[in-house]
C-alpha cells in the first residue's frame, strides 16, 4: 500500500472511508451468501460453509492457555481468601451466631406464624427480595416471549416431538403419574408454611406435571385449559395479588399500622397470615412459567 | 494452611467450581458450553452459601414442636437466599437459551466467533 | 412520618405491577401506563428530594414490619431521590422521543413487551438507588439485566441478538462476581443490611481480622459492577450493543442502566464499606487508572469508527471512564464530580442517541458517515439537537458537560497522591479527542449532500414527539449547566448524610 500524506488520510477519515481497523482486510467472505438472509427466512435450515479467519484460529490454539491462566489466577486468589474464612461446620462463625439468625429462629414462629422458618424469612422478613424474585421470573418469561413467540400469521410449525406422540408407555405413565404429581405439588404449596416446601418448589412440581402431560398427549389437549389467554390471566392475577398484598404489608409496616392478617394458630393450615396465600400465588406463577418456557421453546406458543 | 483448606473443603470445592464456571462462561466459544459454565458458576455460589449455614447434627429450621432454641437448628437465612438465587439463575438460563436458539436458527452455528465474523461482514455492508 | 416518604414504595411496587399489566394490554395502553409511571416517578421523586433537602436528613423506610438487621429496608435521602427523579425523567423523555423508531422497527404484536420491560427498568433502577439491602440489590440487578436485554433485543435481527448475547454474557459474569462478593461479606459479618454491614466492617477493620475476605469482597463487588456498567477493559460489548439496538434502547442502556449500577457501587462504597476503607484499600487507584485509560481508549476508538451509532457508543465508554476516574480521585470532590457527571451524561447521551437515530433514519437508515452527508439539512431538528448534545459532550460553556469537566478539574487540583497531573492531562487530551470526533460528525451532517433530493426533508409534523422530548432534554441540559451551583452544594450536603 502506498504511503499517503497526512492530508489525504485526514480527508479519507473525514469522509468515513478510512478503515483504521483493517479487520476485514484478511478475512475471506463466507462462501455461501446465505449469511445475509432476510429477517423473515430465519427459520430456513440451509447449512452454509464457513471459513475461519486467521486471528480466530490463533485464538483457538491459545484458548487452553488463556483458560488455564485465568482459572489458575481465580482459584489461587479465592483459595487464599478461603484460608482466612470462618471455619466450616462451626456454630461460632459470624453468620451462625449473628443476631439475625438468632431472632429468626427465636421469634420467627411467634412473629410470622410460620412453622417453617425459611418460609417465614423469605415471605415475611425478607419479602421484598422474594417479590423481586418472582418478577425476575416474569421478566424472563417476557424476554423468552419476545424471542420465541411465533408470528401470528404463521402456520402451526411442524411438530418436532411427533415421535413422542402416541407413545403408549409415555401416555400410560403420564396417566398414572400426572394426578399424583399435581396432588403432590399442591400439597407442597399448601404446606409451605408448615413443613419443607413452598410456592417455588411446589410450583416447579406442578409445572413438571403439566410438561409431562403436554409432551405425552397432543398439546391441544392441555391448551383447552391452559392456553395463552388463561396463562396470562393466571399470571396477571397471581402477580398483582402478590404485589398488592405486599404493598399493603410494607405500607402498614413502615407506617406502624397493625395488619389485618393475624398469625393464627401455628401449625394449623390456615395460619401464618399472608404466607399461605402468597405461596399459592407464587406456586401458580412458577407452575405457569415452567410450563410456559417448555411450550414456547417447543411450539412458539402456549 | 492445608488443614484450614481441608476443614473448609466444601468452600474450596465451591470456589474451584466457581473458577471453572467463570472461565467457561468467559472464554469458551460454544454458546451452550457458556450456558453450562454460567450454571456451574451460579450453583457454586449457592453451594458456598449453603455451606455457611450448615452445622453438623442440627435440625432443619422447622419448629414443628414449638421448641425455639436457636442452638437446635441450622441457619435459615442461607437457605432462603439460595432459594431466591436459584429462581434467578433459572430465569437467566432460560433467557440465554432462547437467545442461543435464535442465533442458531439465524446463523446455523453455536460458535460465537464464527457468528461474530458473519455479523461483522453484515455490518460492513450496511449503509 | 411524612406521607411523601411512602412514594418510593408506591413507585417500585407500581412499576412491578404495571409491568405485569402491560404485558397483557395492547401496545397503546401499555405505552400510556409507562408514560404515566415514569412521569409520576420523576415528579414524586422530586417531591421527596425537596422534602429531604428541607429536613436535611435521610430516612430508613421499613419494607415490612421488621427493622434492620432483620427485614428489608429502603433508605431515602436527598441524593437518592434526586437521582431517581432524574432517571425517571430521562426514561420518560427517551420513551416519548423514541416512539417513532420503535413503531417502525418492532414487530407490531410485541410492542407492549417493550413498555413492559421499560417499567421493569424503572422498578430496578429505583430499587438500586433506594435499597438498603445488598441481596435485594442483587435480585434487582438481575431484573435490570434481563429487562435491558429485553429492550435491546426487541429489534429482532441477527446482529441485535448477537449483541444481546454478548451483553448478557458480560452482565452475567458481573452479577456472578457481585454475588460471590456479597456471599463473602455475609460469611464474615453475618449481615446483609447496609447499616449493620457498615458497623461490622468497621469493627473487623479496626480489629484487623478477616482482612483478605473483606478486600476480596470489595474487589469482587467493584469488578462485578464495573463490568456491568462497562468500565475499560470491559467496554467491548458496548459498541455492538448500542450500535445495533434501536436508538431509544441505546439511550436507556447507556444513559440509565450503566448509571444505575455505578450509583449502586457508590452507594456500597459509602454505606457498606465506608469511604475510609475504600480509599485505603488501593482499589480506588486501580479504578482511577482504568477510568483514565477508558477515557483515552474510548475516545480513540470513537475516532476510528465510521458508524455514527458505534461512535456514540465508544464515546459512552469514555464517559463511563470519567465517572470511574472521579470515583477513584477523592471521596469528596471527586465523588461529587462523578455524581454530577452521572446526571450530566444521563441528560445528554439518550438525546444524542435519539438524534443520531433520527438522522440515520431520515437518510434511509444510513449509519456510515459517508452516507450521512447533509443529514442535518434533511432533518433540521435532529441536526440541531445532535449538534447541541455534541457540544455538551465536548464541554462547551452553558452546558452540563462543561460543569462536569470543570468539577473534574477542581477535584484534580484538590487531590493528592500524584493524581493531579494525570487527571488534568487526561481531561485535556480527551477534550481534544472529543472535539475531533464530534466536530467531524457535526461537519459531516452539515456538509453538502452528494445526491440532493434523494431524501425528502423531514417535516416537523412527522416527529412531534421527538421535538418535544429533545427540547426538554436540551432545556434540562442548559438548566444543569447554568444553575449547577445550587445543585452541587445540595449534592455536597446530601453526601454527608448519604
Amino acid at each position: 500500500m502506498a504511503k499517503k500524506s497526512f492530508r489525504e488520510t485526514l480527508r479519507e477519515w473525514d469522509e468515513g472511508n478510512f478503515d483504521f481497523t483493517m479487520k476485514t482486510a484478511g478475512i475471506p467472505l463466507p462462501e455461501n451468501e446465505d449469511g445475509k438472509e432476510k429477517e423473515g427466512s430465519e427459520w430456513s435450515r440451509t447449512p452454509h460453509l464457513r471459513t475461519a479467519g486467521s486471528e480466530i484460529k490463533a485464538f483457538s490454539k491459545l484458548y487452553p492457555v488463556f483458560a488455564g491462566l485465568l482459572l489458575f489466577a481465580v482459584i489461587t486468589f479465592l483459595l487464599l481468601v478461603i484460608v482466612e474464612m470462618p471455619p466450616f461446620n462451626s456454630p461460632d462463625t459470624p453468620a451462625n451466631r449473628s443476631e439475625v439468625t438468632w431472632r429468626y429462629i427465636r421469634s420467627g414462629l411467634s412473629e410470622t406464624g410460620a412453622v417453617n422458618i425459611v418460609a417465614g424469612v423469605i415471605l415475611d422478613y425478607r419479602a421484598f427480595d422474594t417479590l423481586g424474585e418472582s418478577h425476575v421470573l416474569f421478566a424472563a418469561t417476557v424476554a423468552v416471549m419476545i424471542l420465541m413467540l411465533a408470528k401470528r400469521e404463521e402456520e402451526e410449525p411442524e411438530e418436532e416431538l411427533s415421535i413422542l406422540r402416541n407413545d403408549l408407555i409415555l401416555q400410560n405413565t403420564a396417566k398414572v403419574l400426572v394426578p399424583f404429581l399435581l396432588m403432590f405439588g399442591a400439597y407442597i404449596i399448601l404446606n409451605g408454611h408448615l413443613g419443607p416446601g413452598g410456592g417455588f418448589s411446589g410450583g416447579a412440581v406442578l409445572g413438571g406435571a403439566l410438561i409431562l402431560y403436554s409432551s405425552a398427549f397432543h398439546p391441544g389437549k392441555l391448551q383447552k385449559i391452559l392456553n395463552m389467554k388463561s396463562y396470562r390471566i393466571i399470571v396477571l392475577l397471581a402477580l398483582s395479588f402478590y404485589s398488592g398484598m405486599k404493598c399493603y404489608s410494607f405500607f402498614s409496616g413502615a407506617n406502624g399500622l397493625e395488619t389485618i392478617f393475624g398469625t393464627g394458630t401455628p401449625g394449623a393450615i390456615l395460619s401464618a397470615g399472608l404466607i399461605l396465600p402468597l405461596n399459592i400465588a407464587v406456586g401458580l406463577v412458577v407452575a405457569c412459567t415452567m410450563y410456559g418456557f417448555y411450550a414456547i421453546f417447543t411450539r412458539g406458543r402456549i | 494452611m492445608l488443614e484450614t483448606l481441608w476443614n473448609n473443603r466444601i468452600e474450596v470445592i465451591a470456589v474451584v467450581l466457581f473458577a471453572v464456571g467463570l472461565t467457561t462462561l468467559f472464554l469458551h466459544k460454544n454458546l451452550l458450553k457458556k450456558i453450562i459454565g454460567l450454571n456451574i458458576m451460579d450453583t457454586s455460589g449457592y453451594l458456598f452459601l449453603t455451606s455457611l449455614g450448615y452445622i453438623e447434627g442440627r435440625l432443619s429450621p422447622i419448629v414443628s414442636d414449638g421448641n425455639t432454641d436457636p442452638s437446635r437448628y441450622v441457619n435459615p437465612l442461607p437457605a432462603g437466599l439460595v432459594l431466591t438465587g436459584i429462581v434467578v439463575s433459572v430465569s437467566v438460563t432460560a433467557v440465554m437459551l432462547a437467545l442461543t436458539l435464535r442465533l442458531y436458527r439465524r446463523y446455523h452455528t453455536l460458535n460465537l466467533d464464527e457468528i461474530y465474523r458473519i455479523v461483522h461482514r453484515e455490518q460492513e455492508e450496511e449503509p | 412520618m411524612n406521607f411523601c416518604l411512602n412514594f418510593p414504595l408506591f413507585l417500585i411496587v407500581g412499576s412491578l405491577l404495571f409491568s405485569v399489566i402491560s404485558s397483557v394490554l395492547p401496545k397503546k395502553a401499555a405505552r400510556v401506563l409507562t408514560l404515566f409511571l415514569t412521569l409520576a416517578g420523576a415528579l414524586l421523586n422530586l417531591v421527596i428530594a425537596v422534602y429531604c433537602q428541607r429536613t436535611g436528613g435521610s430516612f430508613t423506610y421499613l419494607m415490612g414490619h421488621y427493622p434492620h438487621p432483620w427485614g428489608n429496608e429502603l433508605r431515602i435521602g436527598f441524593v437518592e431521590a434526586l437521582f431517581s427523579s432524574v432517571f425517571s425523567a430521562v426514561l420518560f423523555l427517551t420513551v416519548v422521543g423514541g416512539r417513532t423508531t420503535l413503531e417502525k422497527r418492532v414487530a407490531r404484536e410485541k410492542g407492549q413487551f417493550y413498555y413492559c420491560m421499560c417499567d421493569l427498568v424503572q422498578a430496578a433502577l429505583l430499587v438500586l438507588v433506594y435499597t438498603n439491602d445488598l441481596f435485594t440489590g442483587y435480585v434487582f440487578i438481575e431484573i435490570c439485566t434481563i429487562a435491558s436485554c429485553g429492550i435491546l433485543m426487541i429489534r429482532e435481527n441477527g446482529r441485535t441478538i448477537l449483541a444481546a448475547v454478548r451483553y448478557m454474557i458480560f452482565s452475567l459474569i458481573g452479577s456472578g462476581l457481585f454475588l460471590l462478593g456479597v456471599i463473602f461479606l455475609y460469611a464474615v459479618t453475618g449481615h446483609l443490611l447496609m447499616p449493620n454491614l457498615r458497623e461490622s466492617i468497621a469493627a473487623l477493620v479496626s480489629g484487623q481480622v478477616y482482612r483478605l475476605p473483606l478486600l476480596a469482597s470489595l474487589c469482587l463487588i467493584t469488578i462485578g459492577l464495573s463490568i456491568k456498567s462497562g468500565l475499560f477493559p470491559f467496554h467491548i460489548w458496548m459498541a455492538d450493543t448500542y450500535g445495533n439496538a434501536i436508538p431509544a434502547s441505546s439511550g436507556i442502556l447507556s444513559g440509565l442502566i450503566s448509571k444505575g449500577y455505578i450509583f449502586f457501587l457508590i452507594k456500597i462504597i459509602f454505606d457498606v464499606f465506608g469511604t475510609e476503607v475504600f480509599y485505603a484499600s488501593g482499589i480506588h487507584n486501580v479504578v482511577f487508572a482504568l477510568g483514565a485509560l477508558g477515557i483515552l481508549i474510548g475516545s480513540v476508538s470513537a475516532i476510528r469508527e465510521n458508524n455514527i451509532l458505534r461512535m456514540s457508543a465508544f464515546s459512552s465508554a469514555a464517559q463511563i471512564g470519567y465517572i470511574f476516574m472521579g470515583l477513584g480521585l477523592s471521596p469528596a470532590l471527586g465523588m461529587e464530580a462523578a455524581l454530577f457527571h452521572i446526571i450530566a451524561h444521563a441528560v445528554t447521551k439518550p438525546a444524542l442517541f435519539l438524534a443520531a437515530g433520527y438522522l440515520s433514519d431520515s437518510m434511509g437508515s444510513a449509519k456510515k458517515f459517508r452516507n450521512l452527508s447533509g443529514a442535518g439539512y434533511v432533518n433540521p431538528a435532529a441536526g440541531v439537537f445532535f449538534s447541541f448534545e455534541a457540544f455538551s459532550m465536548i464541554g462547551l460553556p452553558l452546558t452540563a458537560g462543561f460543569i462536569s469537566k470543570y468539577l473534574f478539574g477542581i477535584a484534580a487540583f484538590e487531590s493528592t497522591h500524584n493524581k493531579m497531573i494525570p487527571t488534568l492531562l487526561v481531561l485535556a487530551v480527551s477534550t481534544v479527542l472529543n472535539t475531533a470526533y464530534f466536530a467531524r460528525t457535526v461537519l459531516r451532517i452539515y456538509s453538502k449532500n452528494k445526491e440532493p433530493g434523494k431524501f425528502m426533508r423531514v417535516a416537523v409534523k412527522e416527529q412531534k414527539n421527538y421535538m418535544v422530548s429533545a427540547a426538554v432534554f436540551t432545556a434540562l441540559n442548559i438548566l444543569f449547566g447554568v444553575l449547577a451551583y445550587p445543585l452541587i452544594d445540595m449534592l455536597a450536603v446530601g453526601l454527608t448524610v448519604f
